[in-house]
């Protein structure tokens, strides 16, 4: 016996879409059959990234919905077919394929139509709308045989469809009646800061426009002209002054329709016929049509939990926007024009960088009633929750908008939010929701989307979303995996030894074996770096360029500002008067800002990438080599000038520094390695707080390993005592390659030994008892090392196909006019911001 | 119009990595992934340390999502949409790139 009622559905896009989909999980999908009729082609998609299908998404990108939703749910949908008439009387709705449906239930989700001016003209060929996948396709068949094209309409859709227009190579313009762009959801102050920004882009922006005739141009297709006298000739018109909600069919059955459209509903979106509701943008609730996907994804929620015996309102929305258009983050909330009786406003306008922002807050500066930001929103989720959730604001409002010039920080945390805040307005989710999923196991913010729809919407919540999942994985002290990323369930050091194990010898074929995914910078750095510790090929071949770090990749430390320093090797420190002359030829011909560095050598600063190789083809003519300061590897043995000149000393450290530092340069480790040699104990070298210290003693060398300088200084440990050389130098074989083949991602010695099971015990015993038969094995590793060992500068410049990575672009040899310097204390640094805008300035009235 | 620019060889490119190029006076990085056979092009401009220099970070992908790491501070930016992933609302721009005949071509607007 079927005792199911039916319900039909008319229209799905988003707003139908995500009523059946809140309906199929409700208690009422057990009571009703559904069918739902769908005009378009295609099963609901999301019309609010409808410009991205333009930048490379295709229809199946912006599908809402499962190929297989509605089979599984029992749904019969009639795609392609519109429903022409409904017979209240009759309870039915017939097609316009002649589909006849009988309905216990009917919800119209008729949504809306772009309104198009009755300009004369506008039915002329090229003349389209921007609503609908098959609109697109006709935007683009028309944009293949135009040069020039025009949006009617600068409000929010009318910008997203400009963005359209640029997308498509077209040159722009918009032409907005009012006398700002987004009239409805911007101040004077903002509109303007949007249309400057818009218009640095390339669009054109034509206001106070209104088109009183479209005829045939003379280098265009069509003229628009104006009401005032002025002419805009263009090959293509996009209408998108607003939207009108599709109510003809409501109101041929006579339901009940506002004087200037839309069905009337009540609280639970019901319509003058007890058995139809209306939801979405063909729905009028108060007086007001709302043309924003979120209180249509409400109304439809509360039409489901209706159906299901649920008590719900809709009560009307809330009308904060966040989007991105054309680049330009752009924020509106509340009352942003301060109609609120005795508001009051701040204002924030930052002309070098663009932005705007405008706070309105009330009489007694309490509570915030509204706000504005154009081309920099970050703080958009903030002030939303303070507005929608009455949170007292701090002392100074106006904080909320200032830049942050300190570390304190004026946000909400999310600690201060409710568990009642609605974090995702699209899908209405609270906090307390997203912290019940977190507890029942999310631990990403893609798991979060899945478990609550949260940030699946528009995505603005997504930086809050990511705030509260930290701070509460945080509080559950949730334990971290020890993979090294997605890309592999391991280790490092199972990385290591499969590499070893398997004689891998590429990120590829480890990849292929063991990973999955195409890698990130993490395992890439990683896997970079343990091959070239192991094979120690050169690092830029070919199968290993994509693995190294931009340091390694140019061979030289990059800065704040792009450039690279230079450090060449200068062994132990020990430099004669005429390598001090060259290095200072060499900074005085590229202009380079010069500084001793901690490691006993000479940094050389704000080098271009084209300027690299010039650099180093003088260096190593003047008998430098690379001081590998780029890589995670040896940087420096530093030592004191030892017993050839020092009235104390004990031992030739300055001689032994060099041959160490010759021996272990180029080896690649997990991090770098630095090495220090003192003559005597008065230990001027420092050797105590480096990886590996040595100093002299009456009876031989003492080995210091695993101290650290740095964000957490940790003294060596001793390690063995009174060593001849040969022998020093095996356990410091020893010790560096058992480092490198069990240390974790970028973790020093100290790290290392702080984290060995064992400890400094365990460490003596494999180094100097052997305990794991590794010893011989350990030697021979780091004697390939010293083997294969190349200056890679020196390789480099002997390669022509390697030299080509050295220029700003690859297609042109101008260098990068970001760049820009000013001098202090006799030599270049980058110019800050500030001084960046007098040079742009200087610049563009040249 | 829609507009198909030469930009290089495919030669020119860095397998699995990026490469700048100058084309209609913008800053593009564009970057080569073989695994793929194909080619991404986003703005070389890094939001975060205002430097252009997003062409010299690591390509890869997140979650299933092709990704460029910034060198700079190591933000993630979508290869597709320029999107970044620490923070949804910054982004870079993004271009669609192809190859063709071993050349490679971006597409922007006149």
């Amino acid at each position: 016996m079927n005792t199911k009622q039916t319900l039909v559905v008319i229209g799905n896009g988003m707003v139908g879409q995500h009523f059946l989909t809140k309906l199929v999980e409700s208690a009422a999908k057990d009571h009703f059959h559904i069918v739902t009729f769908c005009e378009e082609p295609r099963a609901a998609y999301d019309r609010v990234h409808l410009s991205e299908y333009f930048t490379g998404k295709s229809a199946e990108d912006l599908s809402l919905v499962s190929a297989d939703f509605f089979a599984e749910h029992g749904i019969e949908i009639h795609l392609g077919d519109k429903a022409a008439t409904i017979d209240r009387q009759q309870k039915q709705v017939t097609s316009a394929k002649g589909v006849v449906i009988r309905y216990d239930k009917l919800v119209l989700a008729t949504g809306s139509y772009p309104f198009v001016p009755p300009v004369p003209g506008h039915e002329r060929a090229q003349c389209l709308v921007y609503r609908t996948i098959e609109d697109l396709e006709a935007i683009k068949a028309a944009a293949e045989n135009s040069k020039i094209g025009t949006v009617v309409g600068g409000g929010l859709l009318g910008l997203e469809a400009a963005k359209a227009l640029t997308d498509l190579g077209l040159e722009t313009h918009v032409v907005e009646f009012a006398p700002r762009l987004m009239a409805v959801q911007l101040d004077d102050g903002g509109g303007a800061m949007l249309r400057h920004k818009i218009q640095a882009l390339g669009v054109k922006v034509h206001l106070n426009k209104n088109t009183s005739l479209i005829d045939d141009g003379e280098q265009c297709l069509h003229k628009m002209n104006f009401a005032d006298g002025e002419v805009l000739e263009t090959d293509l018109i996009l209408f998108s002054a607003g939207i009108r909600p599709r109510d003809d069919i409501a109101r041929a059955c006579g339901l009940e329709i506002g004087p200037r459209g839309g069905i009337v509903i009540d609280n639970q979106c019901k319509t003058s016929d007890p058995h139809i509701y209306a939801i979405g943008e063909c729905a009028l609730w108060n007086g007001q049509i709302f043309g924003l996907v979120a209180p249509g994804y409400t109304m439809a929620r509360t039409v489901a939990a209706d159906l299901s015996g649920t008590e719900a309102s809709f009560t009307g929305a809330d009308m904060s926007t966040k989007l991105k258009l054309m680049g330009v983050d752009v924020a509106s909330i509340g009352d942003a024009h301060a109609r609120t009786q005795g508001a009051m406003v701040y204002t924030y306008q930052n002309g070098s960088r663009e932005i705007y922002k405008r706070l309105v807050v009330s009489q007694d500066k309490k509570q915030l009633l509204g706000a504005v930001l154009v081309g920099e929103a970050s703080g958009y989720s903030t002030l939303l929750q303070y507005c929608l959730n009455g949170i007292e604001l701090p002392e100074n409002p106006d904080a909320l908008i200032l830049p942050q010039r300190s570390d304190e920080s004026v946000g909400l945390g999310p600690d201060a939010l409710p568990a009642s805040a609605q974090i995702c307005s699209c899908h209405d989710v609270s906090k307390g929701q997203i912290c019940g999923a977190i507890e029942a196991g999310c631990t990403t913010i893609g798991q979060l989307k899945s478990a609550t729809k949260a940030a699946s919407g528009c995505g603005g919540c997504a930086p809050l979303l990511k705030s509260v999942l930290d701070c509460e994985l945080i509080k559950l002290g949730v334990e971290v995996s020890t993979d090294i990323c997605e890309h592999f369930p391991h280790t490092r050091q199972d990385l290591y030894n499969l590499i070893m194990v398997e004689q891998i010898k590429t990120f590829d074929d480890l990849l292929d074996k063991h990973g999955r995914g195409l890698g990130c910078e993490v395992c890439k750095q990683a896997v970079g770096s343990i091959l070239a510790s192991y094979w120690n090929d050169y690092i830029l071949e070919k199968p290993h360029i994509g693995l190294q770090d931009t340091n390694d990749t140019y061979l030289a430390n990059m800065q704040k500002d792009g450039t690279y320093s230079v450090v060449p090797r200068v062994t132990g420190g020990e430099i004669t008067p005429d390598g001090l002359i060259a290095l200072g030829q060499v900074a005085k011909k590229y202009g380079l800002y010069t500084k001793i560095t901690g490691g006993q050598r000479v940094d050389l600063f704000g080098a271009r990438v084209e300027q690299l190789p010039l650099i180093w083809n003088e260096l190593i003519e003047a008998g430098f080599e690379s001081g590998h300061a780029y890589g995670k590897s040896l940087r420096t043995v530093k030592s004191c000038v030892g017993s050839t000149w020092c009235r104390f000393g004990i031992d030739d450290s300055v001689g032994l520094a060099i041959e160490l530092e010759n021996r272990y340069k180029g080896l690649r480790a997990p991090h770098k390695i630095k090495f220090a040699v003192s003559g005597c104990t008065r230990e001027c070298a420092e050797a105590q707080g480096k990886d590996i210290g040595v100093i002299a003693t009456e009876n031989g060398w003492n080995l210091y390993v695993c101290g650290n300088g740095g964000m957490k200084p940790r003294h060596a440990d001793l390690f063995a005592t009174n060593l001849d050389k040969a022998t020093l130098i095996k356990y410091i074989d020893r010790v560096l390659i058992f480092y490198v083949r069990t240390a974790a991602r970028l973790q020093r010695t100290s790290v290392w030994m702080e984290n060995m099971e064992g400890g400094l015990d365990y460490l003596k015993a494999v180094i100097l008892e052997d305990r794991l038969g590794l010893a011989d094995e350990l030697e021979q590793q780091m004697q390939h090392v010293i083997d294969t060992y190349q200056c890679e500068w020196k390789t480099t410049l002997q390669d022509e196909q390697k030299l080509k990575r050295f220029r700003h672009f690859v297609n042109s040899d101008q260098a990068d006019d970001n760049v820009v310097f000013v001098e202090e204390r006799g030599q270049v640094r980058p110019a800050n911001v500030e001084e960046r805008k007098h040079f742009k300035l200087i610049e563009e009235a040249a | 119009m829609s507009k198909w620019i030469d930009v290089c060889h495919i030669d020119d490119l860095q397998p699995d990595s990026g490469v700048c190029a100058l084309v209609e006076g913008r800053q593009i990085a564009i970057f080569y992934l073989p695994r793929l056979n194909a080619v991404y092009a986003i703005g070389n401009f890094d939001p975060f340390s205002e430097a252009n220099v997003l062409s010299r970070g690591m390509v890869g992908d997140l979650g299933g999502q092709l990704m460029l790491a910034s060198p700079m501070y190591k933000q993630h930016f979508n290869l597709q949409t320029g999107i970044c992933f620490e923070d949804a609302a910054i982004s870079v721009p993004a271009y669609p790139a192809r190859i063709d005949n071993d050349r490679v071509a971006i597409r922007m607007s006149e």
